[in-house]
């Protein structure tokens, strides 16, 4: 028997795990896996992530079409849900896991037992102290001197055991137990943060809409411009609410000779809400301040223009009236683009396509541009198109963006016909017969963010303690000082000798003051005095 | 309604701000001759201790002992010894100790250890806190001009920066005699002044509606703060990696070059001490991470959704737990640790250089 475990050199799979567990629970292995971490993060700001911006993942694609697709292979654009990053950061957790279980059970049983056995030569300790003084008039016996230090040790909060040990008596001390239990829950509460993470993905979800003033948003999956619900997450579990926009404010810099003249100081939105029952509650919404409603959070996370517009065909029907919502294009002066596409008209179908400018100048250019943020001289600038839309067939299009390569122009600012219309000059007609359009005035549009995470209050909680368990673990101090006392001479007459040494555990710069402070109490409760060297 | 931004303030703060980065560079100057001297200087005693190699040696052995706090009276005897504190702290053998004595500095860093004069090191700090307290006249002013906290785009994070690396170093000289890393704190003070006014030069103006919130005072300040902090140990890091080499010269019997490394302590001492502000910067550093997350999660809806910042705001903390947790593993002591805080310090400079300006990211803030 002995023969066939000798002839059989290689691990057994249980010994194959044992084995993977020793080399992962390795604080040299941690250590790789946390820089590893680190790595592995940076491409997640090097590529644009389909988390943040899913249409500038498709333009990174578009635009290398070799490149692109095996770095979409290799999950380069979803780094933070990809296989390699969540294989690093579990085998970090499970590597923690290994590393704090036997530390706490190892840390819970050195609580109970009495303070380490005094070493055989406390001048060997980091930090060591003697003090030498007669006794001839207190009598003080060296028993008497290390029930004192044992006193003085305990009120400095100290666990304190006498013991004879190597043949002396002496008396240790430890104190800072908190260190390492800073240290298990620094690293427990990491464990509590990525659950907490992980409730969040599962079971919330996040939503977007754009909600022009007076409209009303219905808290159901339909009403959403955008849904994404977390993997475990029924939408019908949606809280039947709704939510009006009665008024959305901006105030503007108006300080002449400010050099952030003109731009957006503060933005705040009128809501009503209207609960499942039809009771009504009025709420502003303003940046930085969500309103939670119903166990979701309502967030402000953009508003523009929506002028309304109202379109009549040929033959005098009302093809169109209403908000037509324009998307900033980034200018501080909030030039929106306009897309109107308009399939119940005839003869043709109709499709615009253009700028809302806030306040529309001529000044400087040709084309009217806006130079200010606030409606001062609402103005739409629109070039029109006829032919078929594509919206027949029923492939989904993007309501943003409109096709004119089918389409026959009508106006065009080429064609030196290009639709302006101002609050005076607000109807244009369209050549050929083919109708009027009116530019009616504007509405504000916000665009609300709502989000609902059940694993945040989790994750709050779990990362205080991480806080909390580093400043432990940092700052507490674990020490320990073993002190020893015995009789002896100084120049034939009878004195004491008190010795003692200090030992940290872990880091821990102001051993030597706590030398120092112990030789001044043992000095005030002996009655000694130092004088300056 | 908010209140009028004060123009005429607004452009004396400017005009201090540049005041300021010129009397740091003067202070740079004054750092940069100290060391020249003292090359000089040492080299001078260098010649005269080969000519007296006796008188060397027993100034070596001295040091250990004289420092320890030892008080002594009539009939109270006390003695007492120390050695590095920590696992790993406890640097090189007494003999090696010896060695190194006459090379580097007292590891303890206190003042009145040295008897060396230098008059170009006096200068240099007088000059610094002069062109601290100008420089801090022109960050409140620029504060008060416009109602709100000095740090809202690319200008203020610098100057501000820049105000809080030299007051960390300013308070640090209280404690302890750290004028050996003046060159290098007082250059990247400079260096920021001059990323702020020819780089990023903003005018000032209101805060944008995002970070019109309390959150900014407590995210930004400590973020600040801790960068300050990073800061200084990353000059310490340099330092500790030239001083190995040399350490490692002077042991093996070589005779040390850089001469002016006589004034900085042992690369043991740098380590420790650089290991103690670093914890404290990295508590800061979780600190700014959790208060943002709470932060993100009242401004954008989500409390962590690795917007740019957010993945190197969390590379800087992994790297520096990795830099705390090298300390407890075997062999990631010394220069190892050393280039991690180097490396932590780096990512600090990208998050703030590059990312702010050239990444598209929620926390475009740059103000270009």
């Amino acid at each position: 028997m002995a023969n066939t475990e000798k002839d059989a050199p290689a691990l057994g799979p249980l010994g194959m795990l044992r084995w993977a567990w020793t080399q992962l629970t390795k604080m040299s292995t941690a250590m790789f896996l946390l820089l590893m971490l680190a790595v592995a993060a940076v491409p997640g700001s090097v590529y644009p992530q389909r988390i943040q911006d899913p249409t500038r993942v498709t333009d990174y694609i578009e635009t290398h079409p070799t490149w692109g697709p095996i770095a979409d292979k290799l999950q380069l654009f979803d780094v933070f849900s990809s296989f390699w990053f969540a294989a690093i950061y579990l085998l970090l957790f499970i590597s923690l896991i290994g590393c704090v279980l036997p530390r706490a059970k190892k840390h819970w049983e050195s609580m109970r037992k009495p303070p380490a056995r005094t070493p055989k030569r406390l001048d060997r300790l980091p930090v060591h102290r003697t003090l030498t003084f007669p006794t001839e008039e207190s009598g003080l016996s060296p028993q008497q001197a290390m029930e004192d230090a044992r006193a003085i040790l305990k009120k400095r909060g100290y666990r304190v055991d006498i013991r004879t040990e190597h043949g002396f008596t002496s008396v240790a001390a430890e104190r800072g137990y908190l260190r390492e239990i800073g240290n298990i829950l620094f690293h427990t509460a990491m464990i509590g943060v990525l659950i907490g993470v992980a409730v969040g993905a599962l079971f919330g979800y996040k939503g977007q809409k754009i909600l022009v003033e007076g409209d009303t948003h219905v808290n159901s999956l339909i009403s959403y411009d955008s849904f994404t619900p977390g993997t475990n997450y029924n939408p019908d579990w949606l809280e039947p609410y709704s939510v009006t926009l009665d008024k959305f404010t901006v105030e503007y810099d108006r300080q002449e000779d400010s050099p952030s003249y003109g731009d957006d100081i503060s933005y705040a939105a009128d809501l009503t809400f209207t609960d499942s029952k039809g009771k009504d509650q009025k709420q502003t919404l303003k940046v930085n301040e969500p309103v939670r409603v119903q166990g979701s959070n309502l967030y402000l996370s953009g508003n523009g223009y929506a002028p309304i517009i109202k379109v009549e065909d040929g033959e005098g029907n009302v093809a169109f009236e209403g908000p037509v919502v324009g998307l900033p294009t980034g200018d501080p002066n909030y030039t929106s683009s306009i897309v109107l596409k308009i399939p119940d008209s005839s003869p043709d179908q109709l499709g615009f396509v253009g700028m809302f400018l806030p306040t529309g100048d001529y000044a400087a250019t040709k084309a009217p541009v806006s130079i200010d943020a606030a409606p001062l001289n609402p103005t739409l600038v629109l070039q029109s198109y006829y032919g078929d839309l594509g919206l027949d067939d029923g492939t989904p299009q993007n309501v943003y963006v409109l096709d004119t390569a089918t389409l026959n122009p009508l106006n065009t600012m080429a064609m030196g016909n290009g639709i302006v219309l101002t609050e005076e000059a607000n109807q244009a007609e369209l050549p050929g017969n083919r109708g009027t359009i009116t530019f009616e005035g504007y509405k504000r549009y916000v665009g609300l963010d709502v989000q609902y995470d059940p694993g945040q209050g989790l994750v709050l909680v779990s990362a205080l303690l991480v806080f909390g368990g580093l400043i432990i673990s940092l700052f507490v101090p674990r020490r320990r000082v073993w002190v020893t006392a015995q009789e002896t001479q100084i120049d034939g007459t009878k004195a004491i000798e008190v010795e003692y040494g200090l030992l940290a555990r872990g880091e821990d710069p102001r051993l030597v003051l706590e030398a120092d402070k112990l030789t001044d109490i043992f000095a005030d409760r002996w009655g000694l005095e130092f004088g300056e060297d | 309604m908010t209140s009028e931004i004060n123009t005429t303030l607004a452009q004396w703060s400017e005009l201090f701000m540049y005041l300021a980065a010129i009397t740091y560079t003067v202070a740079f100057l004054a750092f940069a001759w100290d060391v020249a001297a003292n090359s000089r200087a040492t080299l001078k005693a260098e010649n005269e201790a080969e000519l007296e190699p006796e008188k060397e040696l027993v100034g070596a052995g001295a040091p250990a002992k004289a420092r320890a706090s030892v008080k002594n009276i009539n009939s109270v005897r006390v003695s007492s010894t120390e050695q590095g504190t920590g696992a790993r702290g406890m640097g090189y053998k007494k003999s090696a100790e010896a060695k190194l004595a006459g090379h580097v500095a007292d590891s303890s860093m206190r003042w009145g250890t040295s008897t060396e004069r230098r008059p170009a090191a006096r200068v240099a700090v007088v000059v610094l806190a002069i062109g601290a307290v100008i420089h801090l006249a022109a960050v409140l002013s620029r504060g008060i001009a416009a109602h709100r906290v000095p740090w809202g785009n690319m200008y203020e994070f610098c100057t501000t920066g820049a105000l809080i690396v030299t007051a960390v170093y300013l308070i640090t000289l209280i404690f302890r005699d750290v004028r050996f890393v003046g060159v290098l704190v007082s250059g990247l003070a400079v260096l920021m002044m001059c990323a702020a006014t020819i780089g990023f030069p903003t005018p000032l103006g209101h805060l944008k509606p995002a970070l019109q919130t309390y959150w900014i005072w407590i995210h930004v300040s400590i973020a600040v703060l801790a960068s300050g902090i990073f800061t200084i140990t990353f000059a310490m890091a340099i330092l500790q990696l030239l001083q190995t080499k040399r350490e490692k010269a002077i042991l093996s019997g070589e005779t040390p070059k850089w001469n002016f490394m006589r004034l900085v302590p042992s690369s043991q001492a740098l380590e420790n001490f650089s290991f103690r502000l670093n914890a404290v910067a990295f508590v800061m550093w979780t600190f700014t991470i959790i208060a943002g997350a709470i932060w993100a999660e009242k401004a954008w809806g989500r409390y962590w959704g690795w917007d740019t910042k957010e993945v190197w705001s969390f590379v800087i903390w992994v790297v520096y737990a990795a830099y705390l947790h090298a300390r407890a593993t075997r062999g990631w002591s010394g220069p190892r640790s050393a280039w991690l805080s180097i490396a932590g310090y780096c990512c600090i400079l990208f998050n703030f250089g590059v990312v702010n300006v050239f990444f598209q990211g929620l926390h475009s803030y740059s103000g270009l």
